[in-house]
C-alpha cells in the first residue's frame, strides 16, 4: 500500500506537548511503538527519564534537514550527467555525425558512428530475438506449470542469482565458449547480451503473469479450451503491455552493456553487418574508446555518441513506462 | 495470491508437451549457470594449477614472465566498493525515507524518476562524464583536500590523485544509490500506516518514528538490498577502468591508483595472448564466485523479509 498521509504540523505540536506527559521513548527502546500497537505494552511502562521536549523536536528537525540533504546530494548527479550529455553531445552532434564511420584515429575530427550504431542495432536485435521467447517460456513455465515445485523455485533462484552475474564475467563466458571457436562477431556479442536480457524477461514476465486475474482462465476452460490454448489466446495477450514494459527495459539495457561487448564483438571502425567471422563495432565500445583516449577529436565524437546512446536508452525506458502506465492489470 | 481457487485448473486438458516446453526453458537457464562456470573455469585451469594459490596471495603480475598474483586486483575491488557503499548507503537510506515518509505527493514522482533515471545510465556513460567532468570538478579538488587536510592518516596520504580508488568508489556510489534506494523504498512502503499513527499518538516527533517503527521493519530488507548494491559494485566495470587509475599495486592510501578486477580484464583483454587471457579468465572466476556468494546472501534476504 501506499505510504499514506502524512501527518501535519499540528501533529509535531502536539507530540512536543504530549512528551511533556513524559511518555518515555527512548531511543534504546525502538519498539514501544510497535509493542503498543500490537496491544502488549504493560501499563505502567517507564514514564520517566524522558528527554527534554525541545531538544526532541530539534533533533527531528536536524535529521529531517540530513535527509533532505541526502536527497539533494543524491540526484545532482542525475542533473549534472543530463546537462553534460546534452550541451556536450549537442557541440559535436551534426548530419555528419550520424551518418558516417569513424576515421581511423583518435587524433582526426569529423566523421561519425554509424558503423557503431548499427552494430548496437543488430547485436540488441538479434539478443532481443534470442532472449524474448526463452524468457517467456521461462516464466511460463514459473507461474502456469511449475507451481511451488522444486524445480521452479530452484529456476527462479538462479534466475535471480543470474541477473547478478557481473556482465564482464557473461562476456568471459562468451569468450570461452564461443568466440574461441567461431571467432569475435556479431553473433557472440548477441548472445552475451542474451544472458543479460533473459533474467529482466523473466523476472518481470513472471510478475506480470501473476497478475492475470484467475476467472478469465475460468472462462477460457468453461468454453472447453485446453491449457496451452488458454495461455497463448487468452493469459499472454492479457499480460502483453506488462510483458513488453519488461522487454523494452531489458532493451534499454542491453544497449548500454559495454563490458561483455569487449570480449565478445571486440570493436572495429568499419562499417559491417556480417553476423560473424568479423569484429564488429557497438556505441559503447565506440565511447569507451573515446573516452580513454586523450584526445581531444575522439572525445567530442565520443559525448555525441553518449547523447546518442541515452537517447535511445531513454526513449526505451520511457515507452516502457508508458505501455505500463496503461495497462489494465496494473493493480 | 491466486488459483487455488481456480475450479477448473485442474482437471483441464493439459497438452504435456507444451509442459515440458516450458520446463525445457527453465532448466536450459540453470544449465546455462553450469557451463558458464565449467566452461570459464576450464580454460584458467592451467593458469590456476602453474600459480596454485599464489593467484589469489601474490601481487606480483607480470604477464611477460608468466606470473599472475591477483591481490592488487581483489584488494582494488574491495576497497572501491568498500567506498561506494559507505558513501551511498547513507544517501539512499535517506532518499528512500524521504519519499516514503517526507515527500510530499506531487514530489514523489519526479524524485522517484529521477532515482529511476540515474539507474537507466549505462555504465560507460557514467565513465565519460566521471573522467571529463567530475574528475577536474570534484574528484581531484577533493583528494588534494583531502590529502591537505587529513593526510596525516594512512589512507588518505599524497599524492593524491583523482584517478584513484577514491575516485572510482565515488562514481561507483552514484551507480549503485538507485538500487539500494529503490529496493528500501519498496521495503518501508509496506509499513502499515496504523503503525506511524501510534508512534505519534505517544508523541514521538517524526524522526523518534522513523527510528522506532520505519527502520525496524525493514532491517533485514535493508541489509539485502546493499548487499544487492555490493554485487553490483564489484561487477561494474567500465567506468571503474576508466577511473581507478591503472596501477597496479596495492596501497594502503585511497587517494592512490589501483586496480580492480573487472577493470583488470576490460583494460587488458584486448591485448592479451595465451596464458594472459587464460589469467584473465581466471580473475573472471575468482570475481563471479565473489559476487555470486553476495548475490545469494542478499537474495535470501529479501526473500526472508518477502515471506512472512
Amino acid at each position: 500500500m501506499k505510504a499514506g498521509k502524512q501527518p501535519g504540523a499540528t501533529n509535531r505540536l502536539k507530540s512536543a506537548e504530549l512528551s511533556r506527559a513524559s511518555v518515555r521513548l527512548s531511543d534504546r527502546s525502538p519498539s514501544v511503538a510497535s509493542r503498543w500497537a500490537a496491544g502488549r505494552l504493560e501499563p505502567g511502562t517507564s514514564l520517566k527519564g524522558c528527554r527534554p521536549a525541545r531538544r526532541r523536536v530539534w533533533r527531528s528537525r536536524v535529521n529531517s534537514a540530513l535527509v533532505v540533504f541526502a536527497v539533494v546530494v543524491a540526484l545532482t548527479p542525475v542533473v549534472l550527467i543530463l546537462y553534460h550529455v546534452t550541451r556536450k553531445g549537442l557541440v559535436s552532434m551534426s548530419w555528419e555525425f550520424l551518418t558516417s564511420s569513424m576515421p581511423l584515429s583518435f587524433r582526426k575530427a569529423g566523421g561519425g558512428f554509424l558503423n557503431a550504431l548499427v552494430g548496437t542495432a543488430i547485436m540488441v536485435g538479434l539478443a532481443a530475438v534470442i532472449s524474448v521467447p526463452l524468457g517467456i517460456m521461462g516464466a511460463v513455465y514459473l507461474v502456469e506449470y511449475g507451481k511451488g515445485n522444486w524445480l521452479a523455485k530452484l529456476i527462479r533462484f538462479f534466475s535471480d542469482v543470474m541477473s547478478g552475474v557481473p556482465s564482464v564475467f557473461v562476456g568471459l563466458f562468451i569468450y570461452t565458449a564461443l568466440v574461441v571457436h567461431f571467432g569475435f562477431g556479431a553473433l557472440m556479442g548477441a548472445a552475451s547480451l542474451a544472458l543479460i536480457m533473459i533474467p529482466i524477461v523473466v523476472r518481470s514476465t513472471e510478475e506480470m503473469l501473476k497478475l492475470v486475474p484467475s476467472h478469465l482462465k475460468d472462462a477460457s476452460y468453461a468454453l472447453g479450451a485446453a491449457k496451452w490454448q488458454t495461455i497463448l489466446r487468452v493469459v499472454l495477450p492479457a499480460a502483453a503491455p506488462g510483458i513488453t514494459t519488461g522487454v523494452m527495459l531489458a532493451i534499454a539495457r542491453a544497449a548500454g552493456e559495454t563490458a561483455p561487448l569487449i570480449l565478445t564483438a571486440l570493436g572495429s571502425y568499419q562499417l559491417t553487418a556480417k553476423l560473424w567471422g568479423e569484429p564488429i563495432s557497438a556505441l559503447t565500445l565506440a565511447i569507451f574508446d573515446g573516452a580513454r583516449n586523450p584526445f581531444a577529436a575522439g572525445q567530442a565524437r565520443a559525448w555525441a555518441g553518449a547523447l546518442e546512446l541515452l537517447a535511445i536508452v531513454l526513449i526505451c525506458t520511457a515507452v516502457a513506462r508508458l505501455i505500463a502506465a496503461r495497462s489494465r492489470l496494473n493493480r | 495470491m491466486h488459483d487455488r481457487s481456480s475450479l477448473t485448473e485442474e482437471s483441464s486438458p493439459s497438452l504435456p508437451l507444451s509442459a515440458a516446453l516450458a520446463a525445457l526453458s527453465g532448466v536450459v537457464v540453470l544449465l546455462v549457470l553450469a557451463y558458464m562456470l565449467i566452461s570459464t573455469t576450464s580454460t584458467a585451469l592451467p593458469v590456476f594449477s602453474s600459480q596454485g594459490i599464489s593467484f589469489i596471495t601474490s601481487s606480483e603480475w607480470n604477464p611477460r614472465q608468466g606470473r599472475f598474483g591477483t591481490l592488487a586486483f581483489i584488494y582494488g575491488t574491495a576497497v572501491t566498493s568498500a567506498i561506494a557503499l559507505l558513501i551511498a548507503v547513507p544517501l539512499s537510506l535517506g532518499v528512500a525515507i524521504f519519499l516514503s515518509e517526507y515527500a510530499p505527493r506531487w514530489l514523489r514522482g519526479p524524485v522517484g524518476y529521477a532515482v529511476d533515471l540515474l539507474a537507466a545510465v549505462p555504465s560507460v556513460i557514467y565513465g565519460l562524464w566521471g573522467v571529463t567532468v567530475l574528475l577536474p570538478l570534484f574528484l581531484q579538488p577533493a583528494a588534494d583536500f583531502l590529502a591537505r587536510y587529513l593526510g596525516f592518516l594512512p589512507i588518505f596520504a599524497g599524492p593524491p590523485s583523482g584517478l584513484s580508488y577514491f575516485g572510482a568508489g565515488v562514481v561507483l556510489a552514484i551507480m549503485v544509490i538507485p538500487i539500494i534506494t529503490s529496493l528500501c523504498r519498496e521495503i518501508f512502503a509496506t509499513v502499515p500506516d496504523d503503525e506511524r499513527q501510534a508512534a505519534y499518538a505517544l508523541g514521538a516527533t517524526r524522526w523518534e518514528m522513523i527510528r522506532a517503527v520505519v527502520l525496524p521493519r525493514g532491517r533485514a530488507g535493508v541489509v539485502g538490498a546493499v548487499m544487492l548494491g555490493l554485487g553490483r559494485a564489484l561487477g561494474e566495470t567500465i567506468a571503474v577502468a576508466l577511473l581507478i587509475g591503472s596501477a597496479v599495486s596495492i596501497d594502503a592510501s585511497i587517494l592512490r591508483p589501483g586496480y580492480s578486477m573487472a577493470a583488470l580484464i576490460a583494460n587488458q583483454f584486448q591485448e592479451a595472448t595465451g596464458d594472459h587471457i587464460r589469467a584473465l579468465v581466471g580473475v573472471g572466476v575468482v570475481l563471479f564466485g565473489f559476487t555470486i556468494a553476495v548475490n545469494m546472501v542478499a537474495r535470501l534476504l529479501v526473500w526472508r523479509f518477502n515471506r512472512p
